[in-house]
């Protein structure tokens, strides 16, 4: 399982770092699967919208006249139907690559068992409504699909072999037929959106609109598809005669002619196997992941700094529990939190410079604490004797930037690059514990832990609490945001780092009474 | 500016590419399921079978000690037989099955539904069904000549209330039963 997961991580990381080349890092698809499926339902549900005014629901209007959309209104209702047709596959297609992805992430298990779980309903329902939906055109891959359709459903010992029969000839169907079908067609999307709701309840800040680059681009491409390639009915459904051969829509329809080929059970065998498969995989085997964050109640004042932090909603704000002076303190829900360290790196009390008493923060990491973090810098700093000095803090979830195997360049890894409150920085420059300070994470818009990236970059920029003080020279400070297959560009970026600090030294060493603020 | 262009230019192809996959599986390829020159019969058959014992009608005294609602006259056992069903193609047994009643106390309708594939052109078929406890002969049956076409759909429906079986095909000629 492991080997298959980092197999499928690789290639996804191979092909996320050509996609950064070409796209801005904060548009890149692959960082945006759920946004732009999200965007495709959009786009069904306001085509479909349109779609339905012209739709007769009759056993002969039905086919007629989704005919005349497509025929005699092209360049409207031809041109909806078609983006109706496509935005369903590209919503198949972005689901199934969010999925993948995830699982080769790791970002299914722990606390994200619940996004993953509830992605299962998801994937039936949307399946449900596109195949009901080809149903209703009524043409030859519509008969197609409800005989192959009936006759699976037939095999339920609830069903008994009853569906199918309204298929054995042209006298059985009527128009109530249809009725069904558009009342499932509608009410299926419908209660869908209700649970992308439910999908998204452990996301704190969930993006559900791509940029509006990739998706005026998505948009653009979905338009021009539609107009050079328009979907199209088939024959009309002919119940005298077998629909064969038929155009399939192998983003829904995968699984058909396995019907044909395994016994209605078998079929019935592997669906449920691989839901359930689906559904035990968080715990197969579960991940051991490192404790929940925790408050210290003593080194809480309740900014809610970590609350607005926490990528996952893990930590929320309750009354004050201890009678100090406060009104809120921290509480962390440990079945939520990922031990990202998010919370720590955003605690004001996660300050380094701390003597007088016992660095200990508000929150913290019970396994990494913050006071460990500080030993250690302190330690791996003190082993740098080059004349160009860098500490360097890498995300675990990146590519290992101790891999340079740098002599000049002490190197600590985090969960998160986030979890490094700001004040490190100053810390390690102003007690001279290195000459630069060099950051290495995920890819812009793709972190791991989902903000910590974009956090990272507020507080070094100073717009987001725990600002990086504003004496720090942000010339010694160097970030690399790259996946983790992107070693080149961190050696790249390391180099020029190398040198900008050389210049520095250089220039300091030519002006000795300039004193840097 | 060319950086750019050249990104906008991968862009392009990207897109491209999203559209051709998009495109060409939304119903390609195209699925045979039906090899040419051959036609597909179906079975359907909803029936229930006669009880498995004979009905006793029941004396006044029985009826009195019912509730208003209850007294039918005749006491059924529930459990029904199984229907045995057979088809044969040309002379050839083709289909043969003996299905229980559904339901667990075996009360239900019989519920068969088989299909096969057959060559195109004429055949002689014939079906038939025992849903009594006979051991000798059929309780219905029916043979007809039939001419299949390529990828016609024939369908053998069965309807106790109309006689039996219905054999709905294109081109069909009714044999004289045996």
């Amino acid at each position: 399982m492991d080997l298959l997961k980092r197999a499928i991580r690789y290639l996804f990381a191979w092909m996320e770092a050509g996609l950064d080349r070409v796209f801005p890092p904060s548009c890149n698809p692959l960082y945006h699967l759920g946004a732009l499926g999200f965007l495709y339902y959009w786009v069904v549900v306001a085509t479909g919208i349109y779609l339905y005014i012209f739709f007769d629901t009759g056993l002969t209007e039905a086919y007629a006249s989704i005919q005349q959309i497509t025929y005699e209104q092209w360049y409207l209702g031809g041109v909806m139907r078609s983006l109706h047709r496509y935005a369903s596959d590209g919503m198949v297609a972005m689901m199934a690559v969010h999925m993948l992805r995830e699982f080769s992430l790791d970002r299914y298990r722990g606390a994200r068992w619940f996004t993953w779980f509830t992605g299962l309903p998801i994937l039936w329902m949307v399946y449900a409504a596109g195949i009901s939906g080809y149903w209703m055109v009524w043409d030859k891959l519509a008969q197609y699909i409800a005989i192959a359709t009936t006759e699976w459903l037939d095999r339920l010992p609830i069903v008994g072999g009853t569906i199918a029969r309204n298929f054995l000839d042209p006298s059985r169907l009527d128009d109530r037929f249809f009725t069904l079908m558009v009342f499932m067609h509608i009410f299926v999307p419908l209660f869908l959106l209700f649970v992308l709701w439910i999908h998204l309840q452990r996301v704190s800040r969930p993006t559900i609109n791509p940029p509006r680059l990739l998706a005026g681009g998505t948009m653009l491409m979905l338009m021009v598809l539609s107009l050079v390639k328009p979907a199209e009915s088939q024959p009309p459904a002919d119940l005298t005669m077998v629909p064969s051969p038929v155009g399939l829509d192998w983003f829904y329809l995968p699984a058909y002619p396995l019907m044909d080929i395994w016994s209605d059970a078998a079929l019935w065998g592997l669906v449920i196997f691989a839901s359930a498969l689906f559904i035990a995989l968080p715990w197969l085997p579960p991940l051991r992941r490192a404790r929940a964050a925790e408050v210290d109640l003593a080194n809480c004042n309740g900014c809610q700094r970590c609350v607005d932090d926490c990528p996952f909603a893990a930590v929320e704000m309750g009354m004050r529990t201890d009678g100090r002076p406060f009104d809120m303190q921290a509480i962390v829900d440990p079945d939520l939190c990922v031990a990202c360290g998010i919370c720590a790196g955003a605690c004001p009390t996660s300050m380094p410079f701390r003597k007088a008493s016992a660095l200990i923060p508000g929150i913290d990491m019970p396994d990494m604490p913050i006071r460990g973090l500080r030993d250690d810098v302190e330690r791996e700093a003190g082993k740098l004797t080059g004349k160009i000095r860098i500490m360097a803090f890498g995300c675990q979830h990146g590519w290992d930037i101790a891999r340079i195997g740098d002599p000049d360049m002490a190197v600590l890894r985090l969960p998160c690059i986030a979890m490094l409150p700001p004040a490190f920085i100053d810390y390690v420059l102003s007690r001279d514990l290195a000459d630069g300070v060099l950051l290495a994470g995920c890819s812009e818009g793709d972190c791991y832990n989902r903000r910590g990236v974009e956090w990272t970059n507020a507080r070094l920029a100073r717009t987001r609490d725990p600002m990086l003080r504003s004496r720090v020279q942000m010339e010694r400070v160097e970030t690399v945001w790259a996946g983790p297959v992107e070693g080149w560009t961190h050696r790249k970026r390391l180099r020029a780092f190398k040198d900008r600090l050389a210049a520095l030294r250089s220039a300091t060493a030519t002006r000795p009474d300039e004193t840097v603020e | 500016m060319i950086v750019k262009a050249l990104q906008f230019f991968g862009q392009g192809i990207v897109y491209a590419g999203m559209a051709l996959w998009l495109g060409y599986f939304a119903n390609q390829p195209v699925y045979t399921q039906l090899p040419p020159d051959t036609a597909l019969v179906k079975l359907s058959v909803i029936h229930g079978a006669q009880h498995e014992g004979e009905c006793r009608k029941r004396t006044q005294e029985e009826l009195d000690a019912l509730a208003p609602n209850m007294r039918a006259p005749f006491d059924c056992p529930r459990e029904r037989l199984p229907v045995t069903i057979e088809v044969l193609l040309d002379g050839k047994l083709v289909y043969r099955e003996s299905v229980q009643p559904a339901g667990l106390a075996r009360g239900g309708k019989t519920r068969a539904y088989y299909k096969f594939q057959t060559g195109a052109g004429p055949h002689e078929l014939e079906a038939r069904l025992v849903d009594s406890a006979r051991t000798e002969g059929y309780d219905y049956e029916k043979a007809a000549r039939i001419d299949l076409i390529p990828g016609e759909n024939f369908v053998i429906d069965f309807r106790a209330e109309l006689g039996g079986f219905k054999f709905l095909g294109r081109s069909v000629t009714d044999l004289p039963e045996n």
